[in-house]
């Protein structure tokens, strides 16, 4: 048998199920390997080496009870670490959160623990999810494990590493504009946002309440499907989550996809770099080699995404973030009053890119410019879904590159414009709150990953899992990084 | 909306209503950053939204009502040990109103 890290997440649960491996083996393992790999990659802020070895302790006992073990049976799970963790310190990769323990679980992590899974920590970010290179984290840049002097993308780089890696069979992340796709791309891993109100946002601490969505990172789309199914579903305690039925994800991979109609959108690879533009051709390609039909569609608005998403996210964003104060949590600077000890409680404990949106934010909001800002953003947006809405009366899925290039340099993208612009693709469908996922597919010359996003319908997932599985198996993408 | 150029007063009028404190050199950047973000903005201009809704929340959904049961909250104790100061089983904050009673 492979090492450990070497397993599917659906071949490591099947082997604890059926007592190939311990639960607790599984996680010695991982929490070996964290320690030897972790220095150089960075993904995590905190691990739990007690509390994951007590949870696999439980595993292998209801094992031995005879019990019939949940679909993630002994598999070490790393958490993004903006979703709250029973115990354990979460951060949001921020100074203001610096020792915040909370009292309760986020309700995913509930259904990943309900589900046999082993929670081994907490996963470095961009501070509050804000941010495409993980360079916004208050504790240091995650490092790319194809490449240490490049980003792993962001903001839930730490998952994306971390999963790439094997420092972890999957992790959870959250998706605002791009935040588990993009970082997904950079590192080779496949990842899914789902339709808005899938995934409860219970416990996740809110950047953008009308776009925020948990999601997951794996290493192929059979263990993405798995993990997607676990999290899926109504939890009345997020009046956002939505009693839509859950399908079964996984069942799609293998079946087949033959007379799919899958949107190529025009002029989607201008401005993208050649290897992305030579990636993405070959994909369409092997996908009408599988019997896929290629249509032509358009998304006229899709370039003004840009400006309203970073009109609404960070408006959004300076509502939210007023809750951090320094009177009930998180850092507290005492000033001469009230008023001043919350400005510099604020001031001290949020970082240049969080303080940028949060001023950005209270611009478009403040009198005089939220019908010229705000209320015009949320009517564009309004044109941006009805373009998806249109395309999928010809499609039943959407292609795009997921980001324009491979992963960039550390440090070589310092305008702020400039790193909100990696988003381009990602943007349009979580504007319009449909689901969207990266797949792998292809390497640069440089041998850095490359991927594509599949977008489908709100609640249409199962296509993307189904198209997305069709193609991982027909590339046979084995691609790793040197050190996996 | 044409666009204002963003001044060193606006950064500060906003900064009090978002009650950051920004130090001197942080509010000459966001300056600089704000203006060249908003005026990239002003490409909204172009379009034409007159009769178009607003789309607030993407998915359509229907406010749901949950049983009227009663749930425990969280502990009390347990929620304090994040504050950074407590009293009496309450957190403690600065004074709130003017004069002493």
């Amino acid at each position: 048998m492979d090492a450990i890290h070497q397993l599917s997440l659906t071949q490591l649960a099947a082997a604890v199920s059926a007592g190939e491996v311990s639960a607790v083996e599984a996680t010695r393992a991982t929490l070996d390997r964290i320690a030897a790999r972790d220095a150089i990659t960075h993904a995590y802020l905190h691990v739990d080496r007690e509390g994951a070895l007590q949870q696999a302790g439980q595993v292998d006992a209801a094992r031995a009870r005879g019990e019939t073990l949940g679909p993630l049976a002994g598999v070490p799970i790393g958490i993004k670490d903006n979703l709250c963790t029973r115990g354990l310190p979460t951060t949001c990769a921020s100074k203001i959160l610096a020792g915040y323990i909370p009292p309760y679980d986020a309700h995913v992590v509930e259904r990943i623990r309900a589900a046999g899974g082993v929670v081994i920590g907490k996963l470095n970010m961009d501070e509050f999810a804000m941010g495409s290179s993980n360079e916004n984290s208050a504790f240091g840049p995650v490092r790319n494990p194809w490449d240490p002097a490049r980003t792993p993308g962001g903001s839930s780089g730490g998952a994306a590493a971390a999963t790439a890696e094997g420092l972890a069979a999957a992790a959870l992340g959250s998706d605002t504009g791009g935040s588990v796709r993009q970082p997904g791309a950079y590192c080779g891993v496949t990842a899914i946002k789902p339709t808005y109100g899938r995934v409860s946002r219970y416990g996740l601490i809110a950047f953008a309440s009308s776009l925020d969505q948990v999601g997951p990172l794996a290493r192929d789309m059979r263990d993405a499907a798995r993990m997607l199914g676990v999290i899926s579903g109504h939890d009345p305690r997020d009046a956002t989550s939505v009693a839509h039925p859950v399908d079964d994800y996984e069942s799609e991979c293998g079946k087949d996809v033959r007379g799919m109609r899958v949107g190529v959108v025009n002029g989607m690879l201008d401005g993208c770099v050649t290897s992305v533009q030579d990636a993405i051709r070959a994909a369409h390609q092997r996908l009408e080699a599988l019997g896929c039909e290629l249509v032509e569609v358009d998304l006229p608005h899709r370039d003004y995404a840009l400006s309203v998403y970073y009109i609404i996210a960070p408006a959004e964003a300076s509502s939210n973030l007023a809750r951090f104060d320094g009177m009930r949590y998180g850092l507290r600077v005492t000033g001469e009053d009230l008023r001043d000890t919350y400005s510099r409680s604020r001031g001290a404990g949020f970082g240049p890119e969080v303080k940028r949106r949060i001023m950005l934010g209270t611009y478009v909001l403040s009198a005089g410019y939220y019908d010229a800002f705000y209320l015009k953003a949320q009517k564009v947006r309004t044109l941006i879904k009805r373009d998806f809405t249109r395309a999928f009366e010809r499609c039943d899925v959407l292609l795009t590159p997921t980001a324009p290039s491979p992963a960039f340099k550390l440090g070589e993208i310092a305008d702020p414009l400039t790193m909100y612009a990696q988003d381009i693709f990602t943007l349009p469908p979580s504007l319009a709150g449909i689901a969207a996922a990266s797949v792998p597919c292809g390497l640069s010359p440089e041998r850095l990953p490359i991927g594509m996003q599949l977008c489908a319908p709100e609640f249409e997932e199962k296509r993307i899992v189904r198209l997305g599985h069709a193609f991982e198996s027909a590339i046979g993408w084995k691609h790793r990084p040197a050190g996996y | 909306m044409a666009q204002p150029k963003i001044t060193l007063d606006a950064v500060r009028h906003v900064s009090r209503l978002a009650a950051l404190s920004l130090a001197p050199d942080e509010q000459e950047r966001m300056c600089r950053e704000l203006d060249k973000i908003l005026g990239f903005m002003a490409e909204l201009d172009k379009l034409d939204v007159s009769g178009v809704e607003p789309t607030f929340h993407a998915v359509p959904m229907r406010a749901q009502l949950r049983p009227d049961v009663v749930v425990p909250s969280l502990p009390r104790d347990e929620l304090l040990q994040a504050a950074p100061a407590q009293e009496s089983g309450a957190f403690a904050v600065p004074k709130v109103l003017d004069g002493d009673k």
